[in-house]
């Protein structure tokens, strides 16, 4: 008849074939009626799940229990989806959350399960159980190991200019000046994906903590902010100098972060201040070059304070309101024993020593791991800001760029991110705020 | 108005330009022609040709991101590695798109010609009223909280029917604009003669006047078909969660931290743009007719 | 008669479309205005009255915004105004490849914002973007377009116009077309050409769908973030922050009370601009 009357009656006959076919698929899901368990697990998309995904088979080979891993966005795109999540009561049975600040946003007491009294608690560092602590209650279990945040360097570049690792954030400098006298990047900027500029100042926290060991907590209470205390706008001033010296790749703010991984891999950047997870990221893409690949701490202005700023692993919770609480707590007890830590070692390398007290670094483990042990052993770490204070503001990654890109002074970003994290602290309800 | 449609009905510029003297072809003629085609491929078809050519070829080959023709094709293993992806979450996408489309699509030409009608129709007191919340479902975006919360209060966040009723709500103005305008172009004599038969209410307007709407009818099917099929927000917000995801959300399958997957990504661009494809093949002519009424009004 | 005439007519079928329009637009709308006034986490809320707002506009970055959006919306507005009626003049011509430039020009309103704004920020890589290796084999040293802070907004703004202006051109031709045969004949006596056609005839003849042009492209325009979005993110730095993507932003952080506040300052904005536009455009359709 006429194209009209055409397509009123196909989108008629689509929706009815359409309504058939979710008739069968909601058939196939019920079908699963074999007495196992399924858990539901949301995760964000960027964690390597090789390792999850093992112990989760095992898992389900010794207690019956299925795991369905579901994906969210990273970032604060992500922080945004779980907490919309939790407070309209649809939450998955596990939740891969960070540690640290971000936990506390998210009001544990009403949506996750209390751990504090399991057994296994003991066998975790204090240090990781801090982080998911909140009023005096354990929440979480370790997901992974820990990381720290520094340098990458391509030890071949280094080999070649005759270049040693930096001890004072100086002879840093004076490496930069070499490698780009020699026609490399001396520092690579991956701006595109923004998070990637918060890494100079994040990093530094163990150096702002040398000077001022007082400062978390004085910055939680009110009583200091970043601008009007030396040490810690110090962290600015050094992703400042970055930029001003013209260290950074031309694109830098064209460029992503899988492009920065493949130029320090290849040797065309020679630094990419950056956290230790990128490891795994290399590995996948460039597993030969692992060997070429180190890592150091982003130094201070003294020789004699020199150490990793560490992150600790995100961490699994129960959803306290879901259906399968028991389920979920066999899973997470299984994660964090000797066997599952070792089934998930095997598929997924550590990026940093575990926060369990008994297990190892294997020995199979990438060369800039090893580079870090020295550090823990002595002692010479410190947790990153956001892990020991929560406030943060949630425009660091944009302030970053802001002043990485000479856009804006290190004075007037550090002033910037004052203003954004008082509204994060108004939010949770800080007092001082 | 009325007398202005009839005649634009019988009306062609191309009538008027072709009773001139019929002269050959000049050659400047030629000329603006040719420069006319060559900007219309540089300026619209190069990104075509850019993203067709990078769906067809290797990821090593199209992580360089240029023109150049591919050494080899590789069109079918990409297609297969993007129904793959993530458990094959484009099939589930394309369902629940085209589903939400689809019923977006119906309810709005429902309810929108309905209102459309009387609204240009019946004159009261309160027509000034109508038309200002019309005018400001236009300008007026979403409170995209506030609309969680009612959706989460009645049950219905995150589900079909929620996602569906929120791009009706918010398709609504436009739709019941191009209504209203179009019925203005329709003459009352035929209600007037319908009724003498003794049509109705309800008859008068499903069996006389809605079948009269179909050129709008048609506009709106391609309009809103567009907007609630490509919208990426509104789903991303009032239907989240990995079983509720829509085609828009599979563009971000093939970028992560470890690498992106630039022939991937193309594909699948590629892929998404064929229900729109098909649409504009079936309905382009009735575009234009359709947008005459509706939006000039 | 008037009276009669309106009895045909009954406001029962308003209802399907008003209870939905009600339920799922006006009703949160009107709640938005009292949430912006409250600290609010979806299940809890706490009254804490114009706080959102003074926090609001102490944003650095929202004076940014303010000038961005008003930037985007007047030159996607202005270049598709412009481009439109030139495009939609030159396709009511009688060349041969009217057809498959209308299609051309049309098509890419039909795709999805994201992925053209996925593809068209992989073409503006500055080095090795499509459009940067075509300038450069031109002996151009093309700029960074979405880098250089300066022109980053432009360059969407681009982008934006390349996608949309086909919409524009068909209304345009629409109220080109719906010009009657009687001007032209008029003109044609009086031995007009082509340049008074356009002037005298077809130019004052499409303001009604320059109007339409003008209103739906600027109030796009104020409320676009799909794109900006898919191309920068807001970046760098807030350089591309639009209202609507600062809102966005404020709404991922969990500020769902400051995101509201967001929301009612963008409707105040957009209204403010909006109404009185569309009023005064009206205004002069009738002098027509």
């Amino acid at each position: 008849m006429n194209t009209f009357k055409k397509g009123i009656s196909l989108i008629f006959s689509i929706i009815l074939i359409t309504g058939l076919l979710t008739g069968c698929n909601s058939g196939g899901k019920n079908a699963n009626g074999d007495g196992g368990v399924t858990l539901k697990l949301l995760m964000d998309n960027s964690t390597n799940q090789d390792g999850i995904r093992a112990v989760a088979d095992a898992i389900e080979k010794k207690y019956n229990i299925k795991t369905e891993i579901s994906t969210r966005p990273g970032g604060t795109e992500g922080d945004n989806v779980v907490k919309t999540r939790l407070a309209t009561g649809d939450m998955d049975d596990l939740v891969f959350y960070n540690s640290g600040s971000l936990l506390q946003a998210l009001n544990p007491a009403q949506n996750f399960v209390d751990l504090t009294n399991e057994p296994y608690m003991k066998d975790i560092t204090n240090t990781f159980k801090k982080t998911v602590t909140v009023n005096k209650k354990i929440y979480g279990i370790p997901g992974g190991s820990s990381r720290v945040g520094g340098w990458l360097y391509n030890k071949k570049v280094y080999k070649k200019l005759g270049l040693s690792v930096p001890k004072t954030w100086k002879e840093l400098m004076a490496n930069n000046k070499k490698i780009k006298a020699a026609g490399k990047t001396a520092v690579i900027g991956t701006y595109k994906d923004d998070w990637t500029s918060q890494l100079i100042y994040l990093a530094d926290n163990y150096n702002v903590m040398q000077k001022d060991p007082e400062f978390p907590k004085k910055y939680t209470e009110h009583k200091a902010t970043i601008s009007n205390s030396p040490a810690a706008l110090r962290s600015f001033e050094k992703l400042e100098e970055v930029y001003k010296k013209g260290y950074m790749n031309k694109d830098f703010l064209a460029t992503t972060y899988d492009n920065g991984l493949k130029m320090l891999a290849e040797g065309k950047g020679a630094h990419y201040p950056m956290l230790s997870s990128a490891l795994t990221v290399l590995n996948k893409n460039y597993p030969d070059k692992m060997k070429d690949i180190g890592i150091f701490p982003q130094p201070g202005d003294s020789k004699n304070s020199n150490g990793f700023t560490t992150w600790m692993p995100s961490a699994f919770y129960i959803n306290k309101n879901g259906s399968n609480v028991e389920a979920a707590k066999k899973w997470v007890k299984f994660f964090v024993s000797s066997e599952g830590l070792k089934i998930f070692a095997s598929k997924d390398k550590p990026e940093g020593p575990f926060v369990v007290k008994n297990a190892k670094v294997p020995k199979s483990s990438y060369p800039a791991v090893k580079e870090m042990l020295p550090y823990f052993d002595s002692g010479k770490t410190g947790l990153a800001l956001e892990f020991i204070s929560p406030v943060k503001g949630p425009s660091l990654p944009q302030i970053t760029t802001e002043v990485g890109s000479g856009n804006k002074t290190a004075k007037a970003g550090a002033a910037a991110y004052d203003k954004d994290v008082e509204k994060q602290a108004k939010q949770l309800g800080l007092s001082g705020w | 108005m009325i007398t202005k449609t009839i005649k634009r009905s019988q009306f062609n510029p191309l009538v008027v330009r072709s009773s001139k003297k019929e002269k050959p072809r000049s050659k400047s003629k030629w000329a603006i022609e040719f420069m006319a085609i060559l900007m219309t491929i540089f300026i619209f078809g190069i990104p075509f040709y850019f993203v067709i050519i990078n769906a067809v070829k290797d990821a090593t080959e199209s992580a360089s991101l240029n023109m150049a023709w591919p050494a080899s094709f590789h069109i079918i293993d990409n297609i297969n590695a993007v129904f793959q992806a993530q458990n094959g979450m484009i099939m589930r996408a394309f369902y629940n798109s085209i589903m939400i489309t689809l019923l977006s699509i119906f309810l709005l030409i429902i309810m929108g010609s309905m209102a459309g009608y009387v609204l240009q129709r019946k004159k009261s007191k309160l027509s000034p009223l109508f038309n200002f919340l019309i005018l400001a479902g236009l300008i007026i975006p979403p409170a995209i909280v506030p609309t969680i919360w009612v959706l989460n209060s009645i049950g219905l966040f995150k589900t079909m029917p929620g996602i569906v009723l929120v791009e009706v709500a918010l398709h609504l103005p436009f739709t019941v604009l191009l209504y209203k305008g179009f019925m203005a172009t329709i003459p009352k004599e035929i209600e007037e003669a319908a009724i003498i038969d003794g049509c109705t209410k309800s008859k008068l307007f499903f069996h006389i006047i809605f079948p009269l709407l179909k050129p709008v009818s048609s506009t709106v099917i391609v309009l809103t078909a567009v907007a609630v099929y490509n919208d990426f927000v509104n789903p991303l917000y009032f239907f989240p969660g990995s079983e509720n995801a829509t085609l828009q959300l599979t563009l971000y399958n093939f970028t992560s931290m470890y690498k992106t997957e630039w022939n991937l990504l193309f594909t699948n661009i590629l892929l998404i743009s064929i229900p729109p494809l098909i649409l504009f093949i079936f309905f382009n002519k009735k575009i234009i007719s359709g947008m005459t009424s509706g939006s000039i009004k | 008669m008037t009276s009669s005439l309106s009895k045909r007519y009954t406001y029962y079928f308003l209802l399907p479309a008003g209870i939905v329009y009600l339920v799922f637009f006006i009703f949160p709308t009107v709640m938005s205005l009292f949430f912006s006034m409250t600290w609010w986490s979806l299940t809890d809320w706490k009254f804490i009255g114009f706080d959102n707002f003074k926090t609001f506009l102490t944003e650095d970055s929202l004076n940014v915004g303010f000038k961005n959006t008003i930037i985007y919306a007047v030159v996607t507005c202005g270049l598709k105004v412009v481009l439109g009626l030139l495009l939609g003049v030159f396709l009511c011509t009688k060349l041969k490849s009217v057809g498959f430039i209308r299609s051309m020009v049309f098509f890419p309103t039909l795709l999805s914002t994201i992925a053209v704004g996925i593809a068209f920020t992989m073409m503006m890589h500055p080095s090795q973007g499509l459009f940067n290796v075509t300038l450069k084999a031109m002996g151009i040293i093309g700029p960074d377009w979405l880098g250089d802070t300066k022109i980053a907004l432009l360059s969407v703004a681009l982008v934006d116009v390349w996608k949309g202006v086909g919409i524009a051109t068909v209304i345009y031709i629409a109220g080109i077309m719906s010009i009657p045969n009687d001007y032209y004949e008029a003109l044609m006596i009086d031995g007009g050409n082509s340049f008074h056609k356009f002037w005298n005839i077809i130019l004052p003849l499409s303001k009604p769908a320059m109007n339409s042009v003008i209103i739906l492209s600027f109030i796009g325009g104020l409320r676009t973030f799909d794109l900006i979005w898919a191309m920068t993110k807001g970046g760098p730095g807030f350089s591309t922050d639009l209202i609507a993507s600062i809102i966005y932003k404020q709404y991922q952080g969990g500020f769902y009370g400051l995101s509201t506040a967001g929301n009612v300052i963008l409707f105040i904005v957009v209204s403010a601009l909006a109404f009185p536009l569309y009023a005064y455009l009206n205004r002069k359709e009738v002098d027509l």
